[in-house]
């Protein structure tokens, strides 16, 4: 058993070293792939940066009414905390912080001073900024807020205003997540096909070899084993050329397309997810390779 | 050692290939099978081997009924006869030496007897200096050379030579089937399909004849006659 598995690594490699055209093409076309599926994975991180970042921008703010009391805020506060436990944060902001805070974010700006200074008292309204883990919680807030026990002592809210920029964004996150995985599905299916068709040419060369083995009485496992160890030889170069080259390209292009994702360094997601990232392409190489080579094979032993 | 029992092989729709053929091949015997060009030579060779199924009939080796081998019996079966095509079917992408070893890998011979047997049949065969040459290197002659030294280096019981003279000249005709000779003075049983009447006729061994895929002759000191 073990003298046959050397024999058939001896004859994968000797048969690798003679055919080096086919195995160059096949090479070739192993890569693109495994360079598809790091994009892909790199593009899936960077829509989900951007989407947490737009996520973490959107809130429900409840304006509260000029005469309630503190007590009262914090009371619709905790059941508001008490809601849903997506609700990821309820922040009070009373009317001087709310002075305060517009204050510091125009103090270059001296006509915002002037007018506060000629309203003469805090036009400011108490309000609880609320944030959520998914876009859809907000509208439940905002009708609890509107529409329940505590709806006298507010305001107004600002969801409505909101409410078209929250379903654009909870729709554009469906659709980038809908339209990586239709567009990841097809760009796999493409190469497979792209695959399979390269290593049928290499294969096809050897069709009458295949057939002359049979004849002699070779065992399929003792056919088919140098043809699909070399599927996995040509899908190992493959992913060693993919990684050099999605390195290099990362850490080349990462600085010059930085002011597009401002936060997110892709040569920074590239290294902590290097695991992942050897693994796909070391998974569809060697794995693409491998199939590859043993549904053709096969299909040439029915004899 | 071989039995054929009533086989009958048609192709669709009609043809009729072989026709309630019936013989026995024992064990020592030198047998030409001999016939026109689509008499059923070469069906008789695939039907042994198991590459087709008669569609009617049984065949026989080593008393085991080919017809019920499972897939991986074949393959033992396919061992133990040496074939030797008429277009050679060499692996075009090993050398001489490779080709002659790779039927003993398949065998799971050891290392040090398959380099033993290899080399002492292609120094037999003539093709020694070409162990490291790949067939595409080689003249017509060599390559039929090569495909016999690939049948007969696993020793195997029987050797089935199909039109092994048909691209030879008469030179190199003469070398084939002295190996051949050979092969069957030291016990091995030789299945010879050919259309050479003067091989044949030198031979003086037994001769079965087919015409239209029906045994016509089997005589046991033959000769070429249609």
């Amino acid at each position: 058993m073990m003298n046959n598995f050397k024999r058939v690594l001896k004859f994968a490699w000797t048969d690798f070293s003679r055919n080096r055209s086919n195995n160059f093409a096949a090479i070739f076309v192993l890569a693109l792939p495994i360079l598809l599926a790091t994009s892909l994975f790199v593009f899936q991180g960077i829509s989900e940066y951007i989407i947490y970042e737009v996520k973490g921008k959107m809130d429900v703010t409840a304006f509260f009414q000029q005469d309630v009391a503190e007590s009262d805020i914090l009371r619709v506060k905790d059941e508001l905390i008490d809601l849903s436990p997506e609700i990821k944060s309820v922040t009070y902001v009373s009317k001087d912080q709310a002075m305060e805070n517009f204050i510091a974010r125009h103090q270059n700006d001296p006509d915002f001073s002037e007018a506060l200074e000629e309203v003469g008292v805090n036009p400011f309204l108490s309000s609880l900024d609320i944030v959520t883990d998914d876009p859809l919680q907000y509208e439940k807030v905002a009708f609890f807020l509107e529409a329940g026990p505590y709806a006298q002592l507010i305001d107004k809210v600002d969801y409505s205003q909101k409410k078209d920029t929250i379903e654009k964004v909870f729709s554009i996150t469906a659709n980038v997540n809908r339209f990586g995985l239709v567009l990841g599905i097809i760009l796999f299916l493409i190469a497979i096909l792209v695959v399979l068709n390269t290593i049928k040419l290499s294969i096809d060369s050897s069709k009458d070899e295949i057939t002359t083995m049979k004849l002699v009485g070779a065992s399929d496992w003792f056919i088919r084993g140098p043809f699909i160890v070399q599927g996995i030889i040509c899908g190992f170069a493959a992913f060693l050329i993919c990684f050099v080259i999605s390195v290099s390209l990362i850490f080349l292009l990462s600085p010059n397309i930085a002011f597009l994702t401002p936060g997110f360094t892709i040569a920074h997601y590239f290294t902590s997810h290097l695991l992942i990232v050897l693994l796909i392409q070391l998974g569809f190489g060697v794995g693409l390779g491998a199939l590859a080579s043993f549904i053709l094979a096969r299909s040439y032993l029915k004899v | 050692m071989i039995k054929f029992s009533h086989v009958t092989k048609v192709y669709p729709p009609n043809t009729v290939v072989l026709d309630d053929v019936s013989f026995e091949v024992n064990v020592g015997e030198f047998v030409s099978i001999i016939g026109k060009s689509g008499a059923g030579k070469t069906t008789l060779v695939r039907l042994l081997l198991g590459l087709e199924k008669p569609t009617s009939g049984e065949i026989f080796f080593e008393e085991a009924n080919v017809l019920h081998k499972h897939h991986h019996q074949l393959q033992e079966l396919r061992q133990k006869i040496g074939v030797i095509y008429q277009d050679y079917r060499l692996l075009p992408n090993k050398t001489v030496y490779e080709n002659v070893a790779y039927v003993m890998l398949v065998k799971g011979e050891k290392e040090s007897k398959i380099e033993e047997e290899v080399n002492k049949v292609l120094e037999i065969t003539g093709l020694l200096e070409k162990a490291n040459n790949f067939p595409d290197e080689l003249s017509g002659g060599e390559k039929q050379r090569l495909a016999v030294a690939r049948a007969v280096v696993n020793q195997p019981d029987v050797i089935i030579a199909d039109e092994p003279t048909g691209n030879l000249d008469p030179y190199n005709s003469y070398e084939v089937v002295s190996l051949l000779k050979k092969m069957n003075e030291a016990g091995n049983v030789i299945i010879l399909a050919t259309h050479d009447k003067e091989i044949v006729n030198k031979l003086g061994k037994r001769v079965i004849t087919l015409e239209d895929g029906k045994i016509i002759r089997d005589d046991k000191e033959g000769r070429f006659m249609l």
